[in-house]
C-alpha cells in the first residue's frame, strides 16, 4: 500500500512553499455556500455524513495501513444508539449523537482489540466477520425494529434553542459536526501521534525497535476511527430520521472503501471528494436498481487496476503539491 | 432414548445433517480460498460470486440447453473455472507486485459486478432447481429419514475434498504447487511455468466454488445473493482454521457446519452468529487459527 501513496517526505519541500490550509479553506468555502446553490440539502447532508465516515476510515487505512472491512458496524450501531436515545429516551440531539459516538467507541475497542491480533488481509476478514455478526444481532433484537428500522426519529432542538427541523439550521449543524471531525483528524495526522502511526505503517519492526508499541497505537487509531464513524452514523440517523439495517450491512463497508479508493487513499481531501462522488452516483442511479452495484463494482476494478491514486491523488501529482 | 437434553433425537439428527451439508459447502469454499491464497496471495472475495455463478450455470444449462444435473456437475465447474482463469490472466495478474489488499479490493469489485448483473436480470427472489430424479426420495433408517440428495451432497463433497487434498499433498503437481508458494523464482528456474501454474490454480479454486454452487442448486433457491451471504461465513471459517493447511480447511469447514447445526437445535437465536462467536474465541486463544502454521 505504501508505495502507491505519495509519501509526505517526497512532497515536503513543495509543501513548505504552499501552505496546507489553502485547499481546506476552498473546501470549507464551497461547503458553506453549497446550500444556497439550489442543490437538494438532504443530499448534501448525506454526502457530509459519508464524508466524515470516509475521513474516519481513511485515518485507519491511509495512515495506519489497516483495511477494516467492517466499519459499517460503527456507523450503523451509532445510528441505532442515537435514534433510540432521541426517540425513546427523548434526549436532545447533541447528547444523542454523543451517546452514539460513545457506543461506537466502545464497539471499536472490542472489535479493535480482537482484530489487531491478525494483520493484513486477515485483519480485513476478522472485521468483516464481526460486523456481520452485529448485523444478524440487529436483525433479530427487538429494539431495532428489524427490517423496518427505527423510524420517525425526532430531530429536536439543538441546545434546546435551535429548531433542527429547519433545513438550513440542520445543514449547518451537520456541517459543524463534519468540520469538527475533519479538523480533528487533520490535526491528529500532523501530530507526533500521526507520525508514529505512519512509522508503524511503513516499517513496523523498526517502530518496535525505536521503543513504540505498535499494537497500542493501532488500537488507539482504531477506537478513534470507530468513534468518528459513529459520529457520522448518529448524525445521519437524525438527518434521515431513520436508523436501519442498510447502514450496518457489509455493502456500506464496501461503499466507504470505494469512496476512499476513488477520492485518493491517504490524502486529506480524497475521502471528502470520494464521498460526494459515490453518494451522487448512488442518488442518481437509484432508480436503476441493481445497476448501482454493477457500476460500483466496475469502478472498484478500474480504480484498483489503473487509478490507484484516486482523484485527489492524481490532481496532487499534476499540481506537484499535496492536497 | 427419544430425547437428548430435552431435544427429540430426530430433530437433533435432522439438524446435524443440515449442519453437515452446510459444512460441506464451507469446506469446499474455504479449500478453494486456501489454494488460491497459497499461490496467488490473494484473498478471493469473488469466491462467493463464483459459487453463485456455478449454481446459475447449472440452471442456465437446464433451462436453455436441456443439460441435466449430471451434465451440469461436469460442465458448470469447467466453464466457471475457465472464466476464472481468464479473470486471473487479464486482471489479477496485474496486481502481482502490489500489497495483497489490492487483490482483495479488486475481487470485491468483481463480486459486486457479478452479483449486480445477476440481480438485474433475475431479481432477488431466485429460481428453483429440481433435483435429479435418481436422487429424490430417501432412506428410512428407523431412527430418522435420510433424504437421498442430502446424503449425496455430504459424500460427494467429502470425495472432492479428499481428492483435492490428495492432489496437493501427494502428487508431483501438488509438490510443484507447494514449492511455488514457498519460492516462485526458484521453481521457475527449474523450468516450471509458474505463471501458467498460477492461472491454473486460480481456475481450479474457482472451479471448486462453482462445483459447490451446482451441488447447492437443488438444496437452496438459485439466487444472486446466495454467495455473498455465504462468503463472509467462509471468511470466519478461514480465520478459525488458519489458512495454513488444506486439511485444516476441510476439518474446520465440516466442524463449524456441525456446530452451527447443533446451535440451531439448542439455542436457535444464536445459530446465525455462533460461527462468529467461535471466531472471536479462537482469536483470543490462538490468533493464528487452529491449524495455522505461523502467527
Amino acid at each position: 500500500m505504501a508505495q502507491e501513496t505519495p509519501t509526505p517526505r517526497a512532497l515536503a519541500p513543495r509543501a513548505a512553499q504552499h501552505p496546507r490550509w489553502i485547499p481546506i479553506a476552498v473546501m470549507v468555502g464551497l461547503l458553506v455556500l453549497a446550500p444556497f446553490s439550489g442543490i437538494y440539502p438532504v443530499f448534501l447532508m448525506k454526502a457530509l455524513c459519508f464524508a466524515l465516515f470516509a475521513c474516519a476510515f481513511n485515518l485507519l487505512l491511509g495512515y495506519v495501513g489497516l483495511l477494516s472491512f467492517g466499519h459499517a458496524l460503527f456507523f450503523g450501531s451509532a445510528g441505532y444508539a442515537t435514534a433510540h436515545a432521541a426517540k425513546v429516551w427523548g434526549w436532545p440531539p447533541e447528547v444523542a449523537i454523543l451517546f452514539g459516538t460513545a457506543v461506537a467507541a466502545v464497539y471499536g475497542l472490542v472489535v479493535g482489540a480482537l482484530a489487531i491480533r491478525r494483520q493484513g488481509i486477515y485483519f480485513a476478514m476478522v472485521t468483516l466477520a464481526l460486523a456481520q455478526m452485529a448485523y444478524f444481532f440487529y436483525l433479530q433484537t427487538p429494539f431495532t425494529g428489524g427490517e423496518d428500522g427505527i423510524q420517525a426519529v425526532p430531530r429536536g432542538h439543538l441546545l434546546g434553542v435551535l429548531d433542527l427541523d429547519a433545513m438550513l439550521s440542520l445543514y449547518f449543524f451537520v456541517l459543524a459536526i463534519f468540520l469538527g471531525g475533519f479538523l480533528l483528524i487533520h490535526r491528529m495526522v500532523h501530530s507526533p501521534f500521526g507520525q508514529v502511526l505512519k512509522a508503524v505503517r511503513e516499517n513496523e519492526p523498526r517502530a518496535v525497535s525505536l521503543g513504540y508499541k505498535p499494537d497500542h497505537y493501532k488500537l488507539i487509531a482504531f477506537v478513534l476511527s470507530a468513534a468518528l464513524a459513529g459520529a457520522a452514523g448518529g448524525t445521519k440517523a437524525l438527518v434521515f430520521q431513520l436508523a436501519s439495517l442498510t447502514d450496518v450491512h457489509w455493502h456500506t463497508s464496501g461503499a466507504v472503501i470505494l469512496m476512499i479508493l476513488l477520492g485518493g487513499l491517504g490524502t486529506i481531501l480524497g475521502p471528502v471528494v470520494g464521498a460526494f462522488i459515490v453518494v451522487a452516483l448512488e442518488n442518481y442511479l437509484a432508480q436503476l436498481g441493481s445497476w448501482v452495484m454493477v457500476v460500483e463494482g466496475a469502478i472498484f476494478v478500474i480504480c484498483v487496476l489503473t487509478f490507484r491514486r484516486g482523484v485527489i491523488g492524481e490532481l496532487s501529482r499534476l499540481l506537484k503539491r499535496p492536497l | 432414548m427419544t430425547t437428548v437434553f430435552g431435544v427429540p433425537v430426530q430433530a437433533l439428527l435432522g439438524q446435524l445433517l443440515v449442519g453437515l451439508i452446510n459444512g460441506s459447502f464451507y469446506a469446499m469454499l474455504s479449500l478453494g480460498l486456501a489454494i488460491i491464497f497459497g499461490l496467488l496471495n490473494v484473498v478471493n472475495f469473488a469466491h462467493g460470486a463464483f459459487y453463485t455463478l456455478g449454481a446459475f450455470t447449472a440452471w442456465f444449462l437446464l433451462q436453455f440447453a436441456g443439460v441435466n444435473y449430471w451434465g451440469a456437475l461436469v460442465l458448470a465447474p469447467l466453464a466457471v473455472g475457465l472464466a476464472g482463469a481468464l479473470v486471473e490472466r487479464t486482471l489479477i495478474k496485474r496486481l502481482n507486485s502490489l500489497d495483497p489488499i489490492y487483490g482483495l479490493l479488486l475481487t470485491f469489485g468483481l463480486a459486486l459486478f457479478i452479483q449486480g448483473l445477476l440481480q438485474n436480470k433475475y431479481g432477488s427472489s431466485g429460481q428453483p432447481y429440481e433435483m435429479p430424479e435418481s436422487l429424490t426420495g430417501g432412506y428410512a433408517l428407523g431412527f430418522m429419514f435420510l433424504p437421498r440428495y442430502r446424503a449425496w451432497v455430504v459424500v460427494f463433497s467429502l470425495l472432492v475434498c479428499g481428492a483435492t487434498w490428495f492432489v496437493t499433498e501427494r502428487t508431483r503437481l501438488g509438490s510443484y504447487l507447494r514449492a511455488a508458494t514457498e519460492n516462485p523464482a526458484l521453481v521457475q528456474a527449474f523450468g516450471v511455468n509458474v505463471p501458467r501454474l498460477v492461472t491454473a490454480t486460480y481456475g481450479l479454486g474457482v472451479g471448486l466454488a462453482a462445483l459447490a454452487g451446482v451441488l447447492a442448486a437443488p438444496v437452496y433457491r438459485v439466487s444472486p445473493q446466495m454467495g455473498s451471504d455465504l462468503i463472509i461465513v467462509v471468511f470466519a471459517v478461514v480465520v478459525i482454521g488458519g489458512m495454513g493447511s488444506i486439511m485444516g480447511s476441510i476439518v474446520t469447514g465440516f466442524a463449524l457446519g456441525i456446530i452451527e447445526g447443533l446451535t440451531k437445535v439448542f439455542y436457535p437465536e444464536a445459530s446465525n452468529t455462533v460461527i462468529f462467536v467461535v471466531m472471536a474465541i479462537v482469536l483470543l486463544i490462538k490468533p493464528s487459527g487452529l491449524f495455522g502454521r505461523t502467527a
